[in-house]
């Protein structure tokens, strides 16, 4: 078998296997089947992934890899690229699942079917907008892994599901018909009337269009991030979502908020957004302090962590307005790191639910007593989540706020004023959730820990560490996008 | 043998994975056995580099690359020099001891919990160690936030207690604030210089102009992070809160090590502080300002650990200001010394706690000398070290501090010996208050008094050795010394040293007459103190100014009030306010805008057919009105 | 008589309808007056295929120029018929339900 073969077909695979694999647990009944079959499923994403990891080879890394014309009437046709920030997304999402799965695999769901099914549904639809080289194909995927979401969160979670999910689904649609609108207004001005990348990034819009279409566009990505102001559906989404699709939620889907951002927003429209750079950069500032003051005021620990995650996104937001190299491979390696750690947080704060029957800071307390190991593994969360050296997320923090000084002194100080704040809300919680003299008793027995759970806490502590000690293959993983980011923005400045 | 210098830190690292994984199957001895060997085989391995280095091998070992982006290579790499060796035989000499001696203080403890206290003791190493050997300034941030995780491990070691779990959340949150400023420099120095290796800033700095803005701000900015982890004036309320911690770890992290990592940073980066003076005078400032502050405080202060902490306060204070005045050697030489008798100090106040069994109030001691003769005779040789005693320890060191104070401004000289003749006066109350006159505690205490065992005496007489004789490897040449120190360290401050030109040296006799002074008057106030605190120990409650000073001039109320509690209220207005009814409330705002819209409008389908006739003749008037008119 | 002529006559006749549709209650009424417009409609097709008719002429003698608007008066004739038997065969049936023929009294709809 020609090597190259295999390669091309990668994202397709992607894409494919766990679609089909969700459609065939849409038919099976057996609860006990269902699991073991989906579980099987994301682990073998995993191999793909990481056997695409070694698949390298530059002379495919070109924009349009047509695997085969969708809508060639329209100029749309269905490119999958396959380039380090999108492997390293995938693996990302691909990691996602099975912890996911195994966190909660003693778990049983009303309808696991559909509930599986779904899921993988989300997957598919999460790696095509990560490997989608094509505007039409982006939308659709961003839309694909939107309506499972909507279903799993509408029809499994909390009380207030059906409104949160309601105002989560509006929220982000509204933004997504924007993009539409805009996509649809850009490829009227392409040269050659098609939707691919590349076109897009050759258009040259007059300014005041480009002005207000770069708007739409980042509408509907700040929405999906979310930066400040449009994060409300959040807490609420996360609150209400059962915690497995909160994970996903949370670690995979925001980042494509991301992602766009650096795949299509800066390089379609890189004279608007050195334009509305400032702008969007202090806005991202101000809501990484926002949230982080309202997170310290949180009783309930699924809310705390849903704020914190809206201040590491706001970085994020701000680090890639900033478009300084350093601050995009922080960004890079952000992206993967942050949904490891907000994983392992949701996996603690689920477990802790299950176990003492409430998520309230107030209510808990004296857990280590309890459950030392428990103890320990949310510590190194908590602490990977402060961005502490040597676990994951200081490499990447560190560039993004060195990135971001470039910019501006200010900023940057008004920035790293969260790193203060981060420590009190998180501190706090652990404090009070874990110290001090048991207040309540378990509702479960421990052994409830069990292996499934501790084998997801064990991966998640383990890329924590080993990427907060050597950070070298993530940098070398996404170089060649941060290459192409550059040298988009570069000629600007 | 320098590429073995990875060994000394991984030993402990090592340490600490075999303690913490292993805490529930390990038993006491061999956790003890552990703890302590890793720290003894990186002691010996100190010793080595220490002779290396002294026979003038020095070197930066570089190991992998940790970062790479653009043009910003940071390698993980260590430096072995002469500044490095002399802080790690501090640190894995003195953190030995203080292990060993921790095996006999923490027996109490319960096997898992033993191993978890050594394990973090360990981990602290580790970090410590990293701090000071790293190559550039992100492997010193690296180990600088890793001693500040330890230290809030430890302070909240006994996490049941919430009072302690808070300590370690203030020292933790309070070192943040320091870690914000030394980010932000970090930031800075990338930017000015595109690296963070000490050797590329340092050969480019020396081409910048004095006092440039650049280097003014990101002095201004490391110092910040120094005032944070070494508690200087305005962050330096966490130190006497961790006291919180086993008295080991306040003698290990509170007092010999972590506290002086600000110091070793500043004399790290001498050059660039030399290059800006202005940052030098708000140096010593704050560390003179500390020096005096802190000791006013630990005159009212009653408990044992409590005076012992602003002593120690007290003393970076005059780490600092030899600093700011260009007395780096001195600053260096001083924690040294102060890393022998502080740690003495602790541990043996450790062990009057643990012979007390945990009262920690000197009102309630009194007479301990006869029962503890090893403790009583360690913790006065300490006492005289650090009241600036010659010929032990404390003299020369804070004698060199205070010699380079008198040359860059008479007033630092001044308040500097007030602040020595406040430490002499406070730390003889304490000694006299703790081993002389009458046992005050109660009977069961009394019948349970009993001298420490071997493995807690044994650490308190090398260190009260070394607290004693210390002193001479620095004997300046006014005394006819050689200060074997200043020639070690001559290489690492080469830099500075010729930019200085205005330390005129100080006449002999001036010299004689300033350590004359500061030693007689030390002497006085040991003699009145004693005298006064053996026999009549003040029990009551202070009074008037005395309150003031015993509770700590309310700097923690004060703090309280102009920063937790705003910043609090704030984050629960945008929390209620903010948050819930102002962008939420937009955002369903919207919503029901929606909503309320579609109801009026249903409204207009009223059934009322002559209406719906109007409705049509009208619109179709204002279509006829645009067509012609429009 | 010029177009003009015609063209007042007209507007005075549909303004007359819509009057009257507007303001009577009377469903019978409202009905005239809605044939009153149509009507004034048909008045004006006419009105115009003769203008253009004769316009036309002057050139060619054999012009059909114009027979369309006569087409439409008589469409309208017949679309104007088939709507009367309705409307009517509404406003039997309503009176029959309500014995009354008020449009306003049928307002149900809202509800």
């Amino acid at each position: 078998m020609n090597p190259n073969d295999v390669f091309i077909t990668f994202p397709e695979l992607l894409v494919w296997f766990p679609l089909l694999s969700g459609l065939i647990i849409f038919l099976l009944n057996k609860e006990d089947q269902v699991k073991k079959l989906a579980l099987t499923s994301s682990f073998i994403t995993v191999a793909i992934v990481v056997a695409s990891l070694f698949f390298t080879d530059k002379k495919y890394y070109n924009f349009n890899n047509v695997s085969y014309f969708w809508l060639p009437s329209l100029g749309s046709s269905f490119a999958l690229m396959y380039d380090g920030m999108g492997r390293m997304l995938c693996l990302l999402t691909s990691l996602a699942f099975p912890l996911a799965f195994l966190s909660s695999y003693n778990k049983s769901y009303t309808k696991p079917n559909s509930f599986y099914g779904l899921m993988l549904l989300m997957q598919s639809g999460l790696i095509g907008v990560f490997c989608a080289m094509d505007a039409l194909v982006f939308y659709f995927f961003w839309e694909l892994a939107l309506i499972p979401a909507y279903f799993l969160s509408s029809r499994w979670g909390g009380e207030r599901r059906i409104q949160t999910t309601f105002k989560f689904f509006v929220y982000t649609f509204a933004g997504s018909l924007l993009m539409l609108i805009g996509i649809i207004y850009v490829y009227l001005h392409t040269p050659d009337f098609t939707f691919s990348l590349r076109s897009f990034m050759n258009t040259k819009l007059p300014t005041e269009k480009e002005e207000i279409i770069f708007w739409l566009f980042f509408i509907a990505f700040a929405i999906k991030m979310p930066v400040f102001p449009f994060h409300t559906w959040q807490p609420d989404a996360y609150e209400q979502a059962t915690p497995s699709v909160t994970m996903i939620l949370s670690g995979v889907m925001v980042k494509m908020g991301v992602f766009a951002l650096i795949r299509w927003l800066i390089p379609v429209f890189p004279y608007a957004s050195q334009l509305f750079a400032n702008f969007i950069i202090i806005l991202a500032v101000i809501g990484m302090v926002y949230a982080s003051l309202i997170a310290w005021m949180q009783d309930d620990l699924k809310r705390l962590v849903a704020y914190s995650s809206i201040a590491h996104i706001g970085l994020m937001c701000a680090a890639v307005f900033a478009r300084d190299e350093s601050g995009m491979k922080g960004v890079m390696i952000q992206m993967f790191n942050h949904g490891i750690n907000v994983i392992g947080l949701w996996i603690v704060v689920d477990l802790i639910e299950r176990i003492w029957g409430t998520r309230k800071i107030s209510e808990l307390g004296g857990l280590s007593n309890a459950s030392p190991v428990l103890t320990i593994f949310m510590v190194v969360i908590a602490l990977a989540n402060l961005a502490l050296p040597l676990t994951n997320a200081f490499v990447g923090e560190f560039l993004m706020f060195n990135g971001l000084f470039s910019h501006g002194i200010w900023t940057t100080a008004i920035a790293l004023f969260c790193i203060i704040l981060v420590a009190i809300y998180t501190l706090n919680m652990v404090r009070r959730v874990f110290y001090g003299e048991t207040k309540r008793e378990n509702v479960l027995s421990l052994k409830t820990i069990d292996v499934n759970v501790k084998t997801a806490l064990v991966i998640v502590v383990l890329i924590i560490l080993i990427l907060g000690i050597y950070p070298k293959p993530m940098f070398e993983l996404t170089q060649d996008s941060v290459d192409v980011f550059m040298s988009k923005v570069k000629g600007l400045f | 043998m320098s590429k073995l210098v990875y060994l000394v830190p991984l030993l402990p690292l090592i340490g600490f994975l075999i303690n913490g994984l292993g805490r529930k199957s390990l038993t006491k001895s061999l956790t003890a056995i552990i703890g302590c060997g890793v720290i003894l085989i990186s002691f010996i391995i100190s010793l080595v580099l220490f002779f290396e280095v002294k026979a003038g091998h020095s070197e930066v070992v570089t190991y992998f690359d940790f970062i790479t982006a653009g043009n910003l290579k940071i390698p993980f790499a260590f430096q072995v020099d002469q500044l490095s060796v002399v802080f790690l035989l501090i640190i894995t000499g003195v953190g030995f001891l203080i292990h060993v001696y921790s095996t006999a203080y923490m027996h109490e403890e319960s096997g898992a919990h033993y191993a978890r206290y050594f394990s973090f003791l360990n981990l602290f190493v580790f970090s410590m160690l990293l701090l000071v050997l790293g190559a550039n300034y992100l492997i010193m941030f690296i180990g600088w936030e890793g001693v500040g995780l330890c230290s809030y491990l430890l302070i909240g070691y006994w996490f049941k207690n919430p009072e302690y779990t808070a300590a370690g959340n203030k020292a933790f949150i309070m070192n943040r604030v320091g870690d914000f400023g030394f980010l932000l420099g970090l930031f800075w120095l990338i930017q000015q210089f595109g690296t963070l290796n000490y050797s590329d800033i340092f050969s480019k700095a020396g081409d910048m102009k004095i006092n440039d803005a650049a280097l003014v701000g990101i002095t201004l900015l490391l110092f910040v992070g120094a005032v944070g982890k070494s508690a200087q004036i305005p962050l330096y309320t966490w130190l006497p809160d961790a006291m919180a911690g086993p008295t080991p770890v306040s003698a290990l992290i509170h007092a010999a090590t972590m506290v002086t990592a600000g110091v070793y940073m500043i004399a790290r980066s001498n050059l660039l502080y030399t290059l800006a003076p202005t940052t030098m005078g708000v140096v010593a400032i704050i560390g003179l300002a500390t020096a005096i502050f802190a000791a006013t405080i630990a005159l009212k202060q009653n408990d044992i650990k409590k005076v012992l902490a602003y002593s120690t306060v007290s003393q970076l204070g005059y780490m600092f200001l030899g600093l700011g005045v260009g007395a780096f050697t001195g600053a260096v030489f001083h924690v040294m010394t102060h890393a022998f008798f502080k740690a003495l100090l602790f541990l043996g106040a450790g062990s009057v706690i643990h012979a007390m069994h945990h009262e920690q109030d000197i009102r309630k001691m009194g007479g301990l000398a006869k029962r503890l003769p090893v403790t009583h005779w360690t913790f006065l040789v300490a006492c005289i070290a650090i009241a600036g005693i010659p010929p032990l320890s404390g003299f020369f060191s804070k004698d060199e501090i205070l010699a380079a104070a008198f040359s860059a401004n008479t007033v630092y000289w001044v308040v500097g010996v007030i602040g020595a003749i406040l430490t002499a006066f406070y730390m003889f109350r304490l000694y006299a208050t703790t081993f002389l006159g009458k046992f005050r505690g109660s009977h069961e205490q009394e019948h349970h008094l009993h001298e420490s065992p071997k493995a807690m005496t044994w650490p308190l007489i090398i260190l009260a050795i070394l607290a004693a004789i210390s002193g001479f490897v620095g004997v300046p040449a006014v005394l006819g010394g050689h200060h074997e120190l200043e020639n070690f360290l001559s290489p690492i401050f080469a830099g500075s040293v010729k930019l200085v030109h205005d330390h005129h040296e100080i006449a002999h006799s001036t010299e004689y007459m300033l350590m004359g002074v500061a030693a007689g008057t030390a002497i006085l106030a040991i003699l009145y103190a004693v005298s006064k605190f053996s026999k009549k120990p003040d029990l009551e409650e202070a009074q008037g100014f005395g309150r003031v000073l015993q509770n700590k001039w309310y700097v923690d109320e004060l703090y309280d009030a102009i920063f937790v509690k705003p910043l609090k209220g704030f984050s629960g207005f945008l929390n209620a306010v903010v948050e819930k009814s102002g962008i939420d409330g937009i955002v369903n705002g919207v919503g029901r805008l929606v909503n309320y819209g579609g109801r009026q409008l249903r409204l207009l389908q009223n059934g009322q057919v002559g209406a719906y006739i109007l409705m049509m003749v009208v619109a179709t008037l204002v279509l006829f009105i645009i067509q012609l008119f429009v | 008589m010029t177009i003009n002529h015609y063209i007042f006559l007209s507007v005075a006749l549909f303004c007359i309808g819509i009057i009257g549709v507007l303001t009577r209650r009377n469903m019978i009424i409202i009905f005239m007056c809605i044939e009153l417009m149509l009507n004034a409609t048909n008045l004006l097709l006419v009105a115009f295929s003769k203008m253009h008719y004769l316009a036309a002429s002057v050139a060619d003698a054999a012009t059909t120029a114009g027979t369309d608007g006569q087409l439409f008066v008589f469409f309208i004739m017949v679309v104007a018929a088939a709507e009367v038997s309705v409307g009517l065969a509404i406003i039997v049936m309503m009176f029959r339900n309500t014995h009354s023929i008020d449009v306003n009294f049928l307002n149900r709809l809202k509800h």
